[in-house]
C-alpha cells in the first residue's frame, strides 16, 4: 500500500527562513565576506574543494558560509553545483616534479636535493591557544631567504636509482583513466579509479583507516618518503589550438608513502609505495590516502586480505561522505508507512509470543498440579 | 626554417596565454584600461564557465588518473581585422576570459603585437615573477639547516 | 572562407535557449515516434552536415560523448573542426565506441548492428544515430506501432538504409539493447526509438 501524504509546505518555508536568520546570527556582528574565508579559513576551503571535488576557492567559501560551517553540508553543496557545469575536457597530467614548492619534507632522507622546507606548518607549534590572535593583533611579514631555483626531484626517484623501490604505478599502454563521475563503481577496480575515489574521500574516514593499518590491521610499515605542497600548472588540449592551452595553477598536496615489504610469491623484497594526491593544502588527507592506497594493493602483492583497510569494496563504497550522509540522514525523513507496517508485524509477533508463553505457563501449572 | 618559425611563434603565443591565465582579472583590467586597449570584440563563443577534470599521475610519474574538477571560463572572440583569439582560464571571471581572448587576438595582429607585449604582457609577467620569487624566498627561509654534533675525540 | 572561420561560426546564437528548444523537440519526437517536431534553423554548420543535424549535435553532444561520422562527413576537415570547437565531443575510434553517430548518407550506411548496442546491465550505453534525410514523405512508407503511438503512425523517410525494415526487426529483437534513431529533416526532427516496431505494410 502506498499512501501519499501532502502538507508541511508552510512549515518548510518558515524553517528555511529561520535557517537564514540563524545563519546570519546577531546582526550587530559584521557579516562574513567570502574573501575573509578564502584568506583566513584557507584549509577549510581546501577541504571543501578536495572532498567536493571542485577546485574553486570562492565557491567553496560560499558553500562554507551557506552551510554555517558544516563541512559535509558545504561539500554536498559544491558537489551539487558542479553537476550544473559542462565539462570542457581532461587536463594533461600535472607534473608534481615541476611544482612551485611551498612545503616539502621527507622522513626518509635528511639531506636531499632542495632540502627540507617546512613551509607554513602546524608541526612544532605548541598547540597553545593564542590570545593575541583573538585580539586581532598585527602579524609580522614572513622572513625571506635568497634561493637558487632548483628543480626538486621527487624522493621516489632517488630511491629508484638503487632499484630497491617499485616504479611509479603503470597501467596498460592504451588504458584510458577511469572516471567515477561518468561510470558507476565496479569491483574489483583498477588503481587509477581507486585513487580518484580516495582523493575525494572523507578525510576522517581515510584517517581512521590509515590509523588502523598502523595499529596492526594490515600493517604495511610506512615511511613518509615525501610530502610536498605547492602549485602546479594545468594545461588542456583543445581542438581549436595546435598546443595545449595553459589554464593557470592549482595548489595540491602530494604524499609518497614508502612501505617496507618483505617479499612474497609475487614480488621480491623491496620498498612498495602508496600514493596520495589531493587538492589544496591537506597533508593529513594525502598521507591517509597514501596509507589506504597501499593497503588496497594487498592482492597485487599477494598479501592476505584480512583487514578493513584492504577491502576495496568496503573502503571505496564508504569513503564518499556525500553518499554516506545522504543515506544516514535520509532515515529522519518520513517513514510513516514503513513503520506502520513494522508496527503491525511486531504487534502480531508479540501476540504470538505471548500466546505461546501463556500456553507454556498453563502447561507448567497443569503439570505442577498433577 | 618556416616550420621552426611557426613553432617558435606557437610557443610565444602559449607563453602569452599562460601569463594571462596566471594573472588576476583585476591586474588585467587595470593594465588594459591604462593601455587603452579595445575592450570589445565579436564574441564567437562564451564567455562561458565549465569544468575541466584535473589529472595526476600514479606515484607522481606513472599512469594518469583523475583527481577532481576545476572551474574554467573560456571565450573566443574575433576582431574586425579578422584575428580570432581564444582564452581558457581557471575560475569564473568572465570579464577576464573575454579580455584575455581579445589580447590573444590582438597579439596575433603584427601591427598590435608590440603594444600588447609591452603594455600588458610584460608588466603582468614581471608581477608574476616577483610574486613567485617572493613565495620561493619565504619558503626558503623555512629550510632546515642541519648541524652535525661532533662527539668524542676523533 | 577558410576552415578556421568555418569551424568557429554558425553555432547557436543563444546557446541556452536554442539548446533547450532543440532538446525539447528531440525529446518530444522520441516520446511520440513518427511525428515530425518542427525546428527552425538554429545552426549553420559546414556542408555536408545539415542545419538540423548540426543543431541536434550542438544540443546533445559534449566532451563526454564520443561521436562517429560517416565517411561523407569525415571527409571535410571543416565538419570535424566545427563539431570539435562547438561541442567538444571527441571522435570515436570505431562506431562501436560512439555515443552518437552523425550520418549524412543513410542509404549507404553500415549495418545497424555495427554500432554500440549497449549492454544488458546498461542498455543506455548504445549509440544514438542521427540520420540526415531529405523528407519524411518520399521514401518507402513505414507503418509504426509501439509505446508513444496511440494506434499506428506512418512516415516515409527518404534515403533510408538498405534492408532497413529487416534490420529494424533485428534491432527490436535485441531489446533492451539496441540503437535509437533520430531523423533530421530540413524542417525538423522525427525519431525511431528502439521500442518502436515497424509493421510490414500489405502491398
Amino acid at each position: 500500500m502506498y499512501v501519499a501524504v501532502k502538507g508541511g509546505e508552510a512549515a518548510i518555508a518558515n524553517a528555511h527562513a529561520l535557517l537564514a536568520d540563524r545563519r546570519r546570527g546577531d546582526r550587530s556582528v559584521p557579516a562574513l565576506r567570502l574573501d575573509q574565508i578564502v584568506e583566513q579559513l584557507a584549509l577549510g576551503v581546501d577541504r571543501v574543494m578536495s572532498e567536493g571535488s571542485l577546485y574553486d576557492r570562492e565557491l567553496a567559501a560560499l558553500a562554507i558560509v551557506q552551510a554555517r560551517g558544516d563541512m559535509i553540508e558545504a561539500i554536498f553543496l559544491v558537489r551539487a553545483y558542479r553537476t550544473t557545469l559542462p565539462r570542457f575536457g581532461y587536463t594533461k597530467a600535472i607534473d608534481t616534479g615541476a611544482m612551485l614548492v611551498e612545503r616539502r619534507v621527507s622522513a626518509t632522507y635528511k639531506d636531499l636535493p632542495g632540502g627540507q622546507l617546512l613551509g607554513p606548518t602546524f608541526d612544532y607549534t605548541h598547540r597553545l591557544l593564542d590570545p593575541e590572535l583573538a585580539a586581532g593583533g598585527d602579524v609580522a611579514e614572513p622572513l625571506q631567504r635568497a634561493s637558487e631555483a632548483e628543480a626538486m626531484q621527487r624522493v621516489s626517484a632517488i630511491l629508484a636509482r638503487e632499484g630497491l623501490i617499485e616504479p611509479d604505478g603503470d597501467m596498460p599502454q592504451d588504458h584510458v583513466p577511469g572516471d567515477i563521475t561518468r561510470e558507476p563503481l565496479e569491483f574489483p577496480m583498477a588503481r587509477d579509479i581507486r585513487l580518484q575515489a580516495l582523493s575525494r574521500g572523507d578525510e576522517g574516514f581515510l584517517l581512521a583507516l590509515g590509523y588502523s593499518t598502523q595499529r596492526g590491521y594490515a600493517r604495511n610499515h610506512p615511511f613518509v618518503g615525501e610530502v610536498r605542497i605547492g602549485e602546479v600548472e594545468l594545461e588542456l588540449d583543445v581542438p581549436e589550438l595546435p598546443f595545449a592551452v595553459p589554464l593557470g595553477s592549482v595548489r595540491v598536496t602530494e604524499c609518497q608513502m614508502v612501505n617496507q615489504f618483505k617479499g612474497s610469491a609475487k614480488a621480491p623484497p623491496q620498498f612498495t609505495r602508496g600514493y596520495g594526491l589531493v587538492f589544496g593544502q591537506s597533508e593529513r588527507k594525502a598521507m591517509a590516502m597514501a596509507l589506504c592506497d597501499r593497503a588496497l594493493r594487498a592482492s597485487e602483492f599477494g598479501e592476505d586480505v584480512v583487514a578493513a583497510a584492504q577491502d576495496e569494496e568496503f573502503v571505496i563504497s564508504h569513503s564518499d561522505n556525500v553518499q554516506a550522509t545522504g543515506f544516514v540522514e535520509h532515515l529522519k525523513l518520513p517513514h510513516y508507512v514503513d513503520f506502520q507496517a513494522e508496527l503491525d508485524l511486531v504487534r502480531r509477533m508479540r501476540a504470538e509470543h505471548d500466546a505461546r508463553e501463556n500456553a507454556g505457563k498453563a502447561e507448567e501449572k497443569r503439570e505442577a498440579a498433577e | 626554417m618556416r616550420e621552426q618559425e611557426a613553432r617558435d611563434q606557437q610557443l610565444e603565443r602559449k607563453a602569452v596565454m599562460a601569463t594571462l591565465a596566471q594573472s588576476t582579472g583585476d591586474d588585467i583590467v587595470r593594465l588594459w584600461n591604462a593601455a587603452g586597449l579595445p575592450s570589445e570584440a565579436e564574441l564567437l563563443r562564451g564567455p562561458e564557465t565549465g569544468l575541466v577534470t584535473v589529472r595526476g599521475r600514479i606515484g607522481g610519474g606513472g599512469a594518469p588518473f583523475n583527481v577532481g574538477e576545476a572551474t574554467v571560463t573560456r571565450a573566443t572572440v574575433r576582431l574586425t581585422s579578422g584575428q580570432v583569439g581564444h582564452c581558457y582560464t581557471m575560475g569564473r571571471d568572465k570579464q577576464k576570459a573575454k579580455l584575455a581572448a581579445i589580447a590573444d587576438a590582438l597579439w596575433q595582429d603584427p601591427t598590435r603585437r608590440n603594444e600588447v607585449e609591452t603594455k600588458l604582457i610584460a608588466p603582468l609577467q614581471a608581477a608574476l615573477a616577483s610574486e613567485r620569487e617572493r613565495r620561493r624566498a619565504e619558503t626558503e627561509a623555512t629550510k632546515v639547516d642541519f648541524f652535525t654534533m661532533v662527539r668524542g675525540e676523533d | 572562407m577558410d576552415i578556421a572561420t568555418q569551424a568557429i561560426e554558425g553555432s547557436f546564437a543563444d546557446p541556452v535557449f536554442d539548446a533547450q528548444t532543440v532538446f525539447r523537440a528531440v525529446m518530444d519526437a522520441m516520446a511520440r515516434p513518427g511525428t515530425l517536431q518542427p525546428l527552425p534553423i538554429f545552426a549553420r554548420p559546414p556542408a555536408p552536415l545539415s542545419a538540423t543535424a548540426g543543431a541536434i549535435a550542438l544540443a546533445l553532444c559534449d566532451n563526454d560523448t564520443p561521436l562517429w561520422l560517416d565517411p561523407v562527413l569525415q571527409a571535410p576537415a571543416a565538419v570535424k573542426s566545427w563539431l570539435g570547437f562547438h561541442t567538444g565531443a571527441p571522435l570515436a575510434n570505431t562506431p562501436a565506441d560512439a555515443h552518437f553517430a552523425l550520418i549524412a548518407t543513410p542509404a549507404e550506411m553500415m549495418a545497424l548492428d555495427g554500432f554500440s548496442q549497449g549492454t544488458q546491465d546498461y542498455p543506455d550505453r548504445s549509440t544514438t544515430l542521427i540520420l540526415q534525410v531529405g523528407d519524411l514523405v518520399s521514401g518507402a512508407p513505414l507503418l509504426l506501432e509501439g509505446p508513444g503511438i496511440e494506434r499506428t503512425a506512418t512516415i516515409a523517410p527518404a534515403q533510408m538504409p538498405r534492408h532497413f525494415v529487416e534490420q529494424w526487426k533485428q534491432n527490436n529483437q535485441r531489446f533492451p539493447r539496441g540503437i535509437d534513431i533520430v531523423l533530421a529533416t530540413p524542417d525538423g526532427v522525427a525519431c525511431l526509438p528502439r521500442t518502436t516496431r515497424i509493421k510490414t505494410m500489405e502491398a
